[in-house]
């Protein structure tokens, strides 16, 4: 099916609704890469027109990855909630995002509304959408999971303390994990990624983390964050594994390029379940994600990034995970490019992974081959603070030194408490309360020296 | 030190790790120096990945080496480009793919490859010195060399074009890394066998963090003599090969090469 109209004066023709999708998406270097990039600003805006009048109901019938070989799409179609939709079904695109924004869309209805939406849904409504609408719509959506913590409780945000070290050095990674925990961070995972691949290592890096949160009774949990092969190969040898990772994509050629399918992240899960290491609740996975990760595999089909990583969030809400976490500027400037595009991709990611019902935390971060720096970061983290997002990173001083890239720091996020009376998972904001890490207020207390964590550290 | 900021009771725990713990904080904030001493490693990295790439010096000093060399372009004409273009970094300039055909004499066991890569400032202080120390362990083996060829806006796989076109048996191109805060000058090293375009980075064994506070030259060139005698021994490279040579306690090198879009 083709999509034609006369803007302006000129008639902009696009061959298929993939091709309406990519065309009317804000600029950024990874769909130009692909070649899928709206080549005149004019066009793009005749895109975003002709998408505004699309019916939703379109993009139930017309695949834009083929049903037949992609068991993405399979999911996607196969799992949508018709009665969810029925509130929506008449609506087109651009009617949608003024849904979205009324007052009719309470937290409650969108919650509803979840099962409804298909990732391109969510995808096309937030090429429609300014930043403001991104952060407007996104700050109603509740998305709350459990395992030894609640995160996603409105008024929170949670913060992954990832505490990496060059080669994986016990004493390295635990002075890290001391120095996060006494800045007040770690509630929604303590997350180490792992330099080396072999077993045992990462066996013991998950009795290193399962021994501090024994001692010191923190409620919280751990994951290392290796393929789901090895993390099942971990449980079948009795090691403590809290969450399951995996990096996930949004086609099922992507998720090959990754070593994995559907069926096995079904095992992860199941393996992950089976340990009932969970006090409050059961979500026991931890998704990662980014745009760009499926042309980087050469597995796009023509799609543009944004939609793409859309769908990996329908791929991750299937298996009920604790956190999903989108790892906006990681993979380069040849996808996105700068500050701008970083920036407007992470509330993208977040908007869209909420309205699907996926728990969205953002890794706001850059390479230093990027054009961005800490100021776009600020900006980022401020803005999606406000959005309401589910969780952070908290590195060392924003700087990890195994991965080499800048996230931000325990400072970040005391920054961002500090500025939106942001609380932290109940269950933590009262542990550190008990170890005196925090005062009354929730502040951090002046540090003491002699702290009892510290005894950890020697 | 600021006469504001008392300093966390936790400093003795930096002794283990190079990551900033331990920074102190004045509010929610870091203090002054700390955020200077963050631009300021912030500053190192992107200089490293603008610095203009001085080919011919480090052509100079492989020269110095008793080595013929040969500088090359890649299709990416300039910074920008490349960023943006990874393909186009990873292909010859149409100019040099000649000049490399008319080069070529022949087959050969090695060609030897110097990419800018993301880090200029890295190939500048750590290529010519590494290959200093690896030529006597390849004139040991007996090994035939072909040119040295030194390549600007390139890529990992611009390699294989280049091996290709030269006849290689193995290519080994040493390139700079994506620069982290901590390390703006760290090398690695690709070895690839039977060359040709098209390859992916499975058929390709790294030795990476080759600097200063890493691998030091006399430790990579072992590494990358033991892994080049066992390539051409299996005729392969790449997962194939597992790198079992025997230097002790190396850092561990993350497969980390999508992601670095080298």
């Amino acid at each position: 099916m083709t999509y034609a109209r006369a803007v302006a004066g000129t008639t902009y023709a696009f061959e298929s609704l993939a091709d309406l999708m990519a065309k009317a998406s804000p600029l950024r270097s990874g769909d130009v890469l692909a070649g899928v990039a709206a080549t005149s600003a004019q066009q793009n805006v005749a895109a975003r027109m002709i998408l505004a009048d699309t019916p939703l109901k379109a993009f139930l019938s017309q695949a834009l990855v083929p049903y037949e070989t992609d068991e993405v799409t399979r999911l996607i179609l196969d799992s949508h909630d018709a009665s969810a939709f029925a509130p929506v079904a008449s609506l087109t695109v651009g009617e949608l995002r003024d849904w979205l924004l009324s007052e009719t869309a309470t937290p409650t209805a969108l919650g509803r509304l979840a099962p409804g939406l298909t990732p391109e849904m969510a995808a096309a409504v937030s090429k429609l959408m300014r930043n403001q609408d991104l952060i407007m719509a996104a700050s109603k959506c509740r998305v709350t999971t459990k395992f030894r913590n609640t995160i996603g409780l409105p008024g929170t945000m949670a913060v992954r303390l990832q505490p990496n070290h060059p080669t994986d050095d016990p004493a390295g990674i635990t002075a890290s994990i001391l120095d996060g925990l006494l800045y007040g961070c770690g509630d929604a995972v303590i997350g180490i990624n792992p330099a080396s691949d072999n077993l045992s290592v990462l066996g013991d890096l998950s009795r290193l983390m399962d021994d501090l949160i024994q001692r010191f009774e923190i409620p919280t949990q751990s994951c290392v964050l290796t393929h789901v092969s090895s993390a099942i190969a971990l449980i079948e040898r009795g090691a403590p594994v809290d969450l399951v990772f995996q990096s996930i994509a949004g086609t099922e050629a992507a998720n090959a390029s990754f070593g994995v399918s559907l069926s096995l992240l079904k095992e992860g899960l199941d393996a992950g379940r089976s340990l009932k290491r969970g006090t409050v609740g059961n979500n026991v996975m931890y998704f990662e994600t980014g745009q760009g990760s499926a042309l980087s595999a050469g597995a796009h089909h023509g799609i543009d990034q944004q939609t793409l990583e859309a769908r990996a969030y329908g791929v991750a809400r299937a298996f009920e995970p604790l956190l999903v976490n989108s790892v906006v500027g990681f993979i380069g400037p040849e996808y996105l490019y700068d500050g701008k595009q970083i920036i407007r991709a992470g509330l993208e990611d977040h908007f869209c992974g909420k309205l699907l019902g996926a728990p969205l935390g953002v890794d706001v971060c850059y390479t230093n081959h990027a054009q961005a720096d800490q100021d776009d970061m600020d900006s980022l983290l401020t803005l999606l603070a406000t959005a309401g997002v589910t969780f952070i990173m908290g590195v060392p001083g924003a700087d990890d030194v195994m991965l080499n890239y800048q996230s931000t720091s325990f400072h970040d996020a005391l920054y961002v408490r500090e500025l939106l009376g942001l609380k932290r998972a109940p269950e933590f904001e009262a542990w550190l309360g008990q170890l005196k890490i925090t005062g009354v207020d929730g502040r951090l207390a002046p540090a003491a020296a002699g702290h009892p964590l510290l005894t950890a550290g020697a | 030190m600021s006469r504001l900021v008392p300093p966390d009771p936790w400093t003795a725990l930096r002794r283990h790790t190079p990551a900033r713990i331990a920074l102190g904080r004045t509010g929610a904030s870091l203090p002054t120096h700390e955020v200077l001493a963050f631009a300021l490693a912030h500053a190192q990295a992107r200089d490293a990945v603008h610095t203009a790439f001085d080919a011919e010096r480090v052509a100079e000093a492989i020269e110095a080496l008793g080595q013929s060399v040969l500088i090359t372009r890649s299709a990416a004409p300039d910074r920008a480009t490349y960023l943006r273009r990874p393909d186009l970094g990873r292909r010859l300039s149409n100019p040099d793919r000649d000049a490399l055909t008319a080069a070529a004499k022949g087959a050969v066991d090695l060609v030897l490859v110097v990419a800018d890569g993301l880090s200029s400032t890295a190939v500048h202080a750590h290529a010519a010195p590494l290959i200093a120390a690896l030529l006597p362990l390849i004139r040991a083996e007996g090994w035939s060399l072909g040119p040295v060829v030194v390549a600007h806006q390139a890529r990992v796989a611009l390699g294989d074009e280049v091996g290709e076109r030269l006849g290689a048996r193995l290519v080994l191109l040493l390139v700079g890394e994506r620069p982290g805060l901590s390390s703006p000058d760290s090398l690695g090293a690709y070895l690839t066998f039977a060359p040709r375009i098209g390859l992916t980075d499975a058929a390709r064994n790294c030795v990476s963090n080759i600097r200063a506070e890493g691998l030091s030259y006399d430790q990579a060139a072992f590494k990358l003599a033991w892994l080049a005698r066992e390539a051409l021994r299996l005729g392969e490279s790449g997962v194939a090969l597992k790198d079992e040579s025997d230097t002790a306690a190396l850092p561990v090198a993350r497969d980390l090469t999508d992601r670095r879009s080298l």
